[in-house]
């Protein structure tokens, strides 16, 4: 017996909620450094301040020990420049993010990143992930240094991306916070920082959160809190019995820390950007079919009768060689890769890939579908590093991929991985399995912006750092969320230490309290979460889609504070998960807001930004060519102007060098 | 056909994410505690499997198999709608397979990388 049907069907009664209800009971929390957010980020934030001797609390949405984007597992490591066999470094990686996005995308963050990421990744070794080919599995492979161990993705010259066996990552670093007495809280739902005098735009001196299995309040109060959640998955996108299965964003996924930090009063950047949302889950379980891309890069895809789909590089120059999928082509010095977080490449640092004509070469009949993997077609070496070693090791393959499709007979030896049968355009690209064309196209992803952030990893206001990917502005993936976290605590435990002591407004405790119980009492037959989630995307997608004015705008600004006022208001909460579902709506709300305010401030279209504004349809205006840094103050909108390279200019110094130097704390 | 029937709703979209043999599994509620999104409930009868009371928020993210410490006690079930999508065929035979089919073919028992 598995299901819950099963159950009640069975005993013909209704099981009772297993966990003790205490709705209103009160638990206090002091700590030198707060972490909200418990991923790989939140974790790393966790360990780099406990190593510093503060004391650490961790308040994490699902349990510490599995959770996040991350916590699925890791395959590759980007950024890592400064390992012994890289060709590449900080400036040149972060000079190559920076004009690939032509200026939209936070090059300090960037800067921070790629001096850290290897020590980084060390540190994880150090924890007990293995990130060499400790057992020789890969000797004499093209991607492998024979002194070090090292093995290395996408660009085999360059070596700034390494292979690691990281599906156990999570554990590991979990593991290790837990070594140093970092205390963790689980099932925890964040629902508002505190501040000094309970005022927007103070310093933070702490959060509220609601146990999601009991119902418990907290109140957390700290020096410092580092916010190191991710970003908002749910907010264009609500059909979870369609897409949850095949989106890299689990249900938690509610941009809650944004959510608090605008209401706190933090700063935030390019939250107007957005961009198709094509890994929202109406694809295929990840890795789960024949592709070329990412995980799967380098991968020989053929047609129904075995002829095979030719490579092009950057240039859409054929790429002849198999070896020469791995390599940069003339006129590039390092390819960058997939999966850093920006959704332009200038051409000297794009991958090789397929064919970009295939959709047309489908229709006129020189490819026939269904397409394949051939893997058999590689070297044994790379075709075991690709399904045995990537896929194994990637975020949600263990289990869910290598496990389940070996289990079922599945032998890249000799076997043909077929790719999804699809209308032609969706093999534009050669991420088969998250084929952008089976996603409605008004379902849009926030992307880029994010938390405005200084060399410290501090926003605007005192006390608050921030960490991780999908909420940092210059943020990336995996690897650059541990190392952001880690780097954002140890500023934090820095400023903690000298801090002064933090003094909770016990007025903001109290309507805190009293708004996050409304939902239980309501009338049962009132809506419940998922239909108010609904409602949210509904008016995301067709208020701030891709295309936008002021009138469309404010409509939709309306029409979120509507739902909010009614609906969401009388929404009905039967236990402490739904109440924890609930309580992430009005953070999908404020997020919301947050995007559509960022968009009334853009009075001009941005390609970068992929950013359309029909009553100003000129694209990219140079007078608009500058950051629109957007805030509240006592509950009104302020937005002030910030060159793209502010973190080059007073009051920082001119060179990333010299910034790294003064503010890295090492 | 005698047993009961009762005014229920609809079985979620996807029913299962994740199945329990009742034989292995001694309700030790490992796989509860770590679950990212809660998607199982412990069992109100000690030593029994968890319930699948959230099934349409899982991620699929397989942490529960992992951390499960008796091999086969719980599996990790893909939506039949992705089910349906993986498929492959044996190059040398043109023999057609999916995940979740009947009849499988022998288990692949190479162990991953590591």
């Amino acid at each position: 017996m598995s299901t819950w049907h099963e159950y009640i069907q069975k005993e013909a009664t209704l099981p009772e909620w297993p966990y003790p209800i205490r709705y209103g009971e009160v638990n206090e929390v002091a700590a030198d450094v707060l972490v909200i957010g418990g991923g790989v980020a939140g974790l790393q934030a966790a360990i780099s301040a406990a190593r510093k001797g503060v004391k650490v609390a961790v308040v994490e949405r699902g349990h510490a020990k599995r959770s996040g984007a991350g916590g699925a597992g890791v395959d590759h490591w980007h950024g890592a420049v400064t390992n012994p066999c890289s060709r590449v470094t900080p400036l040149m990686y972060t000079n190559a993010c920076y004009d690939s996005m032509q200026g939209y995308t936070g090059g300090h963050v960037r800067y921070i990143i790629t001096s850290e990421s290897w020590d980084t990744l060390q540190e994880c070794e150090k924890m007990g992930v293995q990130i060499r080919d400790v057992n020789d599995e890969f000797k004499g492979a093209d991607f492998r240094d024979e002194e070090t161990k090292l093995t290395f993705a996408y660009d085999y010259r360059s070596r700034h991306v390494i292979r690691v066996w990281g599906y156990n990552i999570k554990v590991k670093v979990y593991e290790e916070a837990k070594r140093l007495g970092v205390n963790i809280y689980n099932r925890m739902m964040p629902t508002h920082l505190l501040t000094a005098d309970g005022k927007q735009g103070k310093r933070v001196v702490g959060a509220t959160a609601v146990d999601t299995r009991t119902g418990e309040f907290y109140v957390f109060s700290s020096k410092a809190t580092v916010i190191c959640t991710g970003g908002a998955g749910r907010l264009y996108d609500f059909s979870p019995e369609v897409t949850a299965s095949s989106s890299m964003g689990n249900m938690n996924a509610a941009g809650v820390g944004e959510a608090i930090g605008w209401n706190a009063g933090a700063e935030f950047v390019c939250m107007e950007g957005s961009g198709p949302g094509r890994l929202s889950g109406y694809a295929y379980a990840p890795y789960s079919m024949a592709n070329a891309h990412n995980t799967y890069h380098g991968t020989p895809v053929v047609d129904a009768e075995g002829k095979e789909v030719p490579w092009v590089d950057a240039f859409n120059r054929p790429v002849k060689s198999q070896q020469g999928r791995f390599l940069p082509s003339e006129g590039q010095d390092f390819i960058l890769g997939e999966g850093i977080g920006i959704s332009r490449y200038l051409e000297q640092f794009r991958n090789n890939t397929l064919i970009p004509d295939l959709p047309e070469r489908i229709i006129k009949g020189e490819f026939k579908l269904p397409l394949y993997a051939d893997m058999t077609r590689l070297p044994e070496v790379e075709r075991r590093n690709i399904f045995g070693m990537m896929v194994g090791n990637e975020g949600k393959t263990r289990i869910p991929i290598y496990d389940t499709m070996t289990r079922a007979g599945f032998d890249p030896d000799k076997d043909l991985f077929q790719a999804p049968v699809v209308t032609p355009e969706g093999y534009a690209h050669a991420n088969f399995w998250s084929t952008g064309v089976n996603t409605p196209p008004a379902i849009r992803m926030l992307g880029g912006g994010g938390f405005l952030i200084d060399w410290d990893l501090r926003t605007n206001l005192e006390g608050l750092y921030v960490g991780a990917g999908g909420n940092l502005f210059g943020g990336g993936c995996h690897g650059e969320s541990h190392t952001t976290g880690r780097y954002a605590g140890r500023h934090a435990a820095d400023y903690a230490k000298t801090a002064p002591e933090p003094v909770v407004d016990s007025r903001q405790v109290e309507a805190e309290k009293s708004h996050a119980y409304v939902a239980l009492k309501q009338d049962k037959g009132g809506n419940g979460w998922k239909e108010i989630n609904a409602a949210i995307a509904r008016i995301m997608r067709d208020y701030c889609g891709r295309y936008k004015n002021e009138q469309t705008l404010n409509l939709g600004l309306r029409l979120l504070n509507e739902l909010k006022t009614t609906e969401l208001a009388s929404a009905y909460a039967s236990n402490p998960h739904e109440l924890g579902r609930l309580l992430e709506c009005h953070a999908l709300i404020s997020v919301g807001e947050l995007a559509m305010k960022s968009s009334l401030a853009r009075k001009a279209s941005n390609s970068i930004l992929d950013f359309h504004r029909l009553d100003y349809p000129e694209m990219d205006p140079p007078g608009w060519n500058k950051l629109l840094p957007i805030k509240q103050v006592d509950g009104k909108v302020e937005v002030r102007e910030l060159p793209l390279d502010f973190h080059l200019k007073p009051p920082y110094a001119s060179t990333y060098e010299e910034n790294y130097r003064l503010h890295c704390g090492l | 056909m005698s047993d009961k029937v009762y005014m229920v709703p609809n079985p979620p979209t996807p029913n299962k994410a994740v199945e329990f043999n009742p034989d292995i599994c001694t309700g030790c509620n490992l796989c509860v505690d770590v679950c990212p999104t809660d998607v199982m409930m412990p069992n109100p009868e000690k030593k029994k499997p968890p319930i699948v009371l959230y099934p349409e928020e899982c991620w699929y993210c397989g942490g529960c198999v992992e951390e499960c410490p008796r091999p086969g006690a719980i599996t990790m079930l893909h939506p039949t709608q992705q089910r349906i999508s993986v498929n492959w065929k044996r190059k040398d035979t043109g023999e057609l397979y999916r995940l979740g089919m009947k009849n499988t073919p022998p288990p692949n028992t190479r162990p991953p990388s590591g």
